[in-house]
């Protein structure tokens, strides 16, 4: 510990923290736009300016160590004058479009300008125009409100090891961009939102796709049909004021009925369907010499990544089609037959902590009959919007249950949620398949966490089985480049997109970081906890489906349903 | 050295590779400038094929050629028009010229126009000082240039690439 004084107060913060760090810890907040908790620092900002005595200039709070004696100030009115110019500098070349912006209320550069008192137009720049990139179905791009922070190009390689974007140009025609500025839908992006999350303005959103619910939903011959993920209900109520990891799924069911969705169904039923699926397959692969190890497919960032960086993993990966997709599936084939619905009448609408669900729900692979298995998705802070836009008091409705045949779940498909919870359930489920008697222990905790990579050894009868959890896909490359340089003490490997999984998912309320992402994986946990059915094989209705309509699992028509198979993507890397 | 019309580009990019070896990310700057160099521009292919050698993300690549003026990304036209923006010719008004080529041949610098006949570059100064303000179409110096005069000049080029046809 180095002993240190700021704003006057004597304080003590850990060797090597930055002065942005130790002054957290003291309950004071220096004002950041670049800087990102994890990443290589990047000092392109300098909101973040602090007086540190016996220093001429101002000091970047975001990247400085703090040093024994160290007097700071974090607030003077130099500091103060020095951010406000910085904001009004930032503000001479953007559009004053916050009245039109899909983050006023909710944007760092708005927030700031209020906060240091900026209330007239001091410097005015040329503007340039820059279209709008619209040509990816999940992530918008409106260079015109970015500030150049680089928050977005650092998640992109830092995180995801995509580089999808970069800084283009120079000087004052310096934007971010793709290669060759081509839109976002050619580019290597694997549309996982992680750059939204972290961008401080309006310059980068979800593909919004509210107005063609609205419009299903007020359309009286169309049966409109929701479902939710299982990280959904413990991250939307940040949108609505509550702490992280409350869990609000009754609450947002009933919402969900109130604004006009006939029918509620929760994913974690298909989760639940995912690991029958997905475990069978495991087991058949183990037993017959498969192609090992097997890779999990419900995360569509991972598959794109594979498909264009490591084609020669498809095969490795399971054939299951996403929890989403599956539910969509079943949705429009054993539902729409059980209810006598056309399902040419039925608007499939998911509710996902996710962009990279958008492209997902419209691949091709996703499409039967004429029929996309789920029409639109929409994100945890669409559906937030939505529930805002009718007036809905989310808070005060009578929690609700979701409806039969696909309401009922267990928690190992709620688990799924963070980065582990599907190997947990599915080796909750491998060991019941493989042995017939169930694991003594259901806590697999060796793969729980946040850390990016985990790796466990477990026992199934006289099977010695080696799984690892990787998320954030910088690490699940480390992994698979590990694998084709010969490594092969592997059998299953779950890949999550997201750094901790579905929590931290790029559609997910803006308060996501990683004190947020804990609480919520605290939350699943702890739903687990207390369940009396943790495992998928137990989720009786999800036995009723297979005995009324699929048979078995890996049958003809589960297959036909619920599986489908992915091919080498050209894009430039 | 091998030439692109000789061989295609695998080849000449070898070659190129070869003369950089180490393939740090220092090795980028001046492979990109050999490629240009031998095949007047980066092309898309080129610049994955660099990715590729030096394992770097194409977005990065395009990145860093952007920051640098010299590069341009499309072939050059069948008559490359290059603009002196030099002391001289700025002071004869060069600034005019440059706006009034980017209005006739709805062209920028950098850019190439579609059918591939006319692309545009501003350089520093040409040293043709005597001349301004002065382009340089090909190796063809045009000096005095005034917008009536720019206008005949191209009037001419595309007439000549018409019959030629
Ligand atoms: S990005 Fe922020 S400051 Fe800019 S228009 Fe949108 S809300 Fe306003
Ligand atoms: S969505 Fe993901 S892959 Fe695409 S640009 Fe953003 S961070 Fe990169
Ligand atoms: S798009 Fe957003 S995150 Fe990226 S540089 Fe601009 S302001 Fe920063
Ligand atoms: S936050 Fe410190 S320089 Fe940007």
């Amino acid at each position: 510990m180095v002993a240190i004084n700021i704003d006057n107060r004597p304080c003590e913060a850990p060797e090597g923290s930055t002065i942005y760090e130790a002054a957290q810890l003291i309950g004071i907040t220096i004002p950041t736009l670049c800087h990102m908790e994890g990443l290589s620092p990047s000092g392109a900002c300098r909101i973040c300016v602090v007086e540190v005595e016996g220093m001429p200039s101002l000091t970047p709070a975001c990247s400085f160590p703090v040093r024994e004696g160290m007097n700071i100030q974090t607030h003077s009115a130099r500091v103060l004058l020095a951010r406000k110019t910085i904001v009004e500098l930032l503000l001479a070349n953007h559009p004053d479009d916050c009245l039109y912006c899909i983050r006023n209320n909710n944007c760092m550069l708005q927030n700031l300008a209020a906060d240091l008192g900026v209330r007239r137009r001091r410097y005015t720049g040329a503007r340039n125009e820059y279209k709008e990139d619209v040509s990816s179905p999940s992530v918008i791009r409106d260079p015109e409100k970015c500030i150049l922070c680089g928050k977005c190009v650092r998640v992109c390689e830092e995180v995801q090891d995509v580089s999808a974007i970069d800084f283009i140009d120079r000087g004052s025609q310096s934007h971010i961009g793709t290669a060759f500025d081509e839109g976002l839908n050619l580019s290597s992006c694997i549309n996982c939102g992680q750059c939204i999350v972290v961008c401080p303005t309006g310059a980068l959103h979800e593909h919004d796709s509210l107005k063609s619910v609205i419009d299903a939903i007020n359309d009286p011959d169309i049966t409109v049909v929701a479902q939710h993920a299982p990280s959904v209900s413990v991250t939307i109520g940040e949108e609505f004021g509550l702490p992280a990891g409350a869990d609000c799924d009754g609450m947002m069911v009933a919402a969900l009925r109130r604004l006009g969705f006939d029918r509620v169904f929760d994913t974690s039923f298909t989760a639940d369907l995912t690991i029958m699926e997905e475990g069978s397959e495991l087991v058949e692969r183990i037993k017959n010499g498969g192609k090992l190890p097997m890779l999990t497919s419900c995360s569509p960032g991972w598959i794109k990544f594979a498909e264009q960086r490591y084609p020669d993993f498809l095969d490795n990966i399971s054939s299951c089609k996403s929890p989403q997709q599956m539910m969509g599936a079943i949705i429009k084939s054993f539902f729409a037959e059980r209810e006598n619905i056309d399902p040419a009448k039925i608007f499939s609408v998911s509710i996902m902590p996710c962009t990279a669900k958008k492209f997902e729900a419209g691949r091709h692979e996703m499409t039967r009959d004429g029929y996309p298995d789920v029409d639109v998705v929409l994100t945890t802070r669409e559906l937030a919007r939505l529930i805002r836009m009718r007036g809905l008091d989310m808070l005060a409705l009578q929690p609700e249950g979701a409806d039969t045949p696909f309401g009922e779940r267990t928690t190992a498909g709620k688990i799924f949620g963070a980065s582990g919870g599907v190997m947990e359930a599915a080796l909750r489920s491998a060991y019941f398949l493989l042995t017939g008697s169930e694991l003594e222990d259901l806590n697999v905790t060796a793969v729980r966490g946040l850390e990016g990579c985990k790796e466990a050894h477990v026992k199934i009868g006289d099977l010695e089985v080696g799984v690892a959890v990787a998320s954030g896909l910088k690490n699940a490359a480390a992994l698979l480049d590990q694998i084709r340089a010969g490594r092969d003490d592997l059998h299953f490997i779950e890949i999550m997109t997201c750094p901790g999984g579905c929590i931290a998912g790029g559609g997910q309320p803006l308060s996501t970081n990683k004190q947020a992402v804990t609480q919520r994986m605290k939350a699943l946990y702890a739903l687990d906890a207390s369940a009396e059915t943790r495992t998928s094989h137990k989720n009786e209705a999800v036995q009723r489906l297979y005995e009324e309509y699929l048979g078995s699992p890996l049958s003809d028509k589960s297959h036909h349903l619920l599986h489908t198979h992915y091919t080498q993507r050209e894009v430039l890397l | 050295m091998t030439t692109v019309a000789e061989t295609g580009t695998a080849p000449v990019l070898a070659e190129i590779f070869a003369r950089h070896p180490g393939a740090g990310r220092d090795a980028l700057i001046p492979i990109l400038q050999d490629i240009q160099d031998t095949m007047g521009y980066l092309s898309l292919e080129t610049i994955k094929e660099v990715g590729a050698h030096l394992n770097l993300p194409v977005s990065k690549i395009y990145g860093v050629a952007t920051f640098y003026n010299q590069f341009r990304f499309q072939a050059l036209g069948k008559y490359h028009v290059q603009v002196c923006r030099g002391t001289a010719c700025h002071v004869k008004g060069s600034q005019g010229v440059l706006d009034d080529i980017r209005q006739i041949l709805k062209l920028e610098p950098g850019v190439t126009t579609a059918d591939g006949l006319f692309s545009l570059e501003v350089v520093a100064c040409i040293g043709a000082c005597g001349l301004a303000p002065v382009i340089k179409i090909n190796d063809e110096f045009h000096a005095d240039m005034t917008t009536a005069k720019l206008d005949r000049v191209f009037k001419a080029l595309k007439k000549e690439a018409k019959s030629n046809d």
